[in-house]
């Protein structure tokens, strides 16, 4: 009889990067499961942001970059050779940290992705545009006016779109890059709130550096320093006691 | 480097405002022995005042835990400086009441002399005394062994505590006349007992301090 194994969403093994001569992570070795929220925590320049597009690999776009290891999404090594890139993206979607709707209406675009993957009949769309929105809690706010412009929306408003605009193309995972730092802490709030409604059905993960911020959203939170991944736990733990001195150092502002 | 120097004073600053309300409490455990064993109302009155004083120390620290909290968002081990300090004045705020307890039966004791010599409840109070200062010391020096060796001083207090208990009871049981004053010095005892009980809590707050883990240190 086999055994089966607890099922990771995203596995990262053995994880090195490099930007040119310059190394950026080293050695990761992470597991993030399915239904769960996971912060990345770090000083700037730490790798949580570099570690965070290799998971869909935005890192591509970069030409210098070169990376040894494997990310494994749903047991699938995402960057062996005959990886659809589009598919990816699709089931690993990004949220940017400052919104950036299209300009275009806030209809078209929740539709824009949907449409890209072939769906065209108007009742279908009708139907994806008004659940996105719903669940990315924006429905009530936008639902006279989703042919205005999403260029006319807050930046709270914005961000919320730019989730909806997700999880229209329907993803597992999704991968918040500071996805607050441009808002104000009431558009802060719903957007984290969101992150709490959002993830029995995704696996999310958030890069922050606003550590109360990963304490109040994240089920674990992992800690970087120099392209190194400190410690990975459980956030009430790793917030109250954590496992390593550097971790200790950082989150008590001890750190130079 | 330390970024967050002015939050990590007011750390320091919580800490000795604990040592000073443990000074505060150690000198009513004393004095209020003292009241007991030389029948000396003076004494007990002035420890009986003095609550007032440990009663707002408790207080002011635990609105500037409270404040620290609100502002600072606390993590990790500074986090657990602050939870520990909520404890523990909480726990020296309970022991400034026996104390209290204690000064009180002397006022009820006033002018009768006692059944018997106290040598045992004072030398049960020295116990008390060096646990509390263990406890308080192991808290300054974040001294996790110290704060352990809380519980066999504590066996040893509830040891002479049961003796005392059996030594009382008996005199009740040979002469009934003293009764009402025996029972006194029970509840006495019963309140060193406590006091005790409430250093070995500091002790196990400490522990949980620097480690992180949570102890029994009273079993």
């Amino acid at each position: 009889m086999t055994t089966i194994a607890t099922q990771d969403k995203i596995r990262v093994q053995n994880l090195n990067l490099f930007y040119g001569e310059n190394q950026a992570l080293y050695d990761i070795d992470l597991s993030m499961q399915a239904g769960s929220i996971t912060a990345f925590i770090g000083p700037s320049g730490c790798g949580k942001s570099t570690l965070l597009r290799t998971l869909n690999r935005m890192n591509d776009l970069i030409a210098s970059v070169k990376i040894t290891g494997e990310v494994l999404v749903d047991n699938q090594n995402i960057y062996a050779p005959d990886t659809d890139v589009v598919s990816l993206r699709k089931r690993v979607g990004m949220v940017f940290q400052r919104p950036n709707p299209f300009p275009m209406s806030i209809y078209d675009n929740i539709a824009y992705g949907p449409r890209i993957h072939g769906i065209k009949r108007k009742r279908d769309l009708d139907e994806i545009v008004e659940k996105s929105l719903k669940q990315a809690a924006l429905w009530e706010e936008v639902k006279d006016r989703l042919n205005k412009s999403a260029m006319g929306l807050s930046g709270g408003q914005q961000q919320r779109l730019c989730i909806a605009r997700l999880l229209a193309v329907d993803p597992d995972v999704l991968l918040m890059d500071e996805p607050t730092s441009a808002l104000d802490p009431i558009s802060t709030l719903k957007v984290e709130e969101l992150t709490q409604e959002l993830k029995s059905r995704y696996s999310i993960i958030i890069v922050t550096h606003n550590m109360q911020q990963a304490a109040r959203i994240s089920d674990t939170t992992a800690f970087f320093l120099n392209g190194v991944m400190v410690e990975h736990g459980e956030t009430d733990k790793l917030f109250t006691n954590p496992g390593d001195q550097r971790t200790e150092d950082y989150i008590t502002g001890r750190f130079g | 480097m330390d970024s967050r120097k002015g939050f990590h004073h007011a750390l320091e600053e919580l800490q000795h405002g604990i040592l000073k309300m443990g000074v505060l409490v150690e000198e009513a455990i004393y004095h209020a022995v003292k009241s007991l064993a030389k029948q000396d109302l003076q004494i007990a009155e002035q420890v009986i005042a003095n609550d007032k004083r440990i009663n707002d120390k408790m207080i002011e620290i635990e609105s500037a835990c409270l404040k620290l909290l609100a502002l600072q968002q606390p993590m990790a081990s500074d986090l657990r400086v602050i939870g520990t300090a909520m404890k523990i004045v909480t726990d020296l705020e309970r022991i400034g009441d026996h104390a209290v307890d204690i000064a009180k039966t002397t006022r009820r004791l006033e002018g009768q002399k006692l059944i018997k010599e106290l040598v045992d409840t004072p030398r049960m109070a020295d116990m008390i005394k060096t646990m509390l200062h263990d406890a308080l010391n192991s808290y300054v020096k974040r001294d996790v062994e110290l704060a352990m060796t809380l519980a066999t001083k504590d066996d040893e207090v509830d040891a002479l505590y049961k003796q005392i208990f059996s030594e009382l009871q008996e005199l009740m049981e040979q002469n009934g006349s003293t009764v009402k004053q025996a029972t006194m010095l029970l509840m006495v005892c019963q309140s060193l007992e406590r006091i005790g009980d409430h250093a070995t809590n500091i002790g196990e707050w400490v522990i949980y301090m620097v480690s992180g883990d949570r102890t029994d240190l009273n079993i």
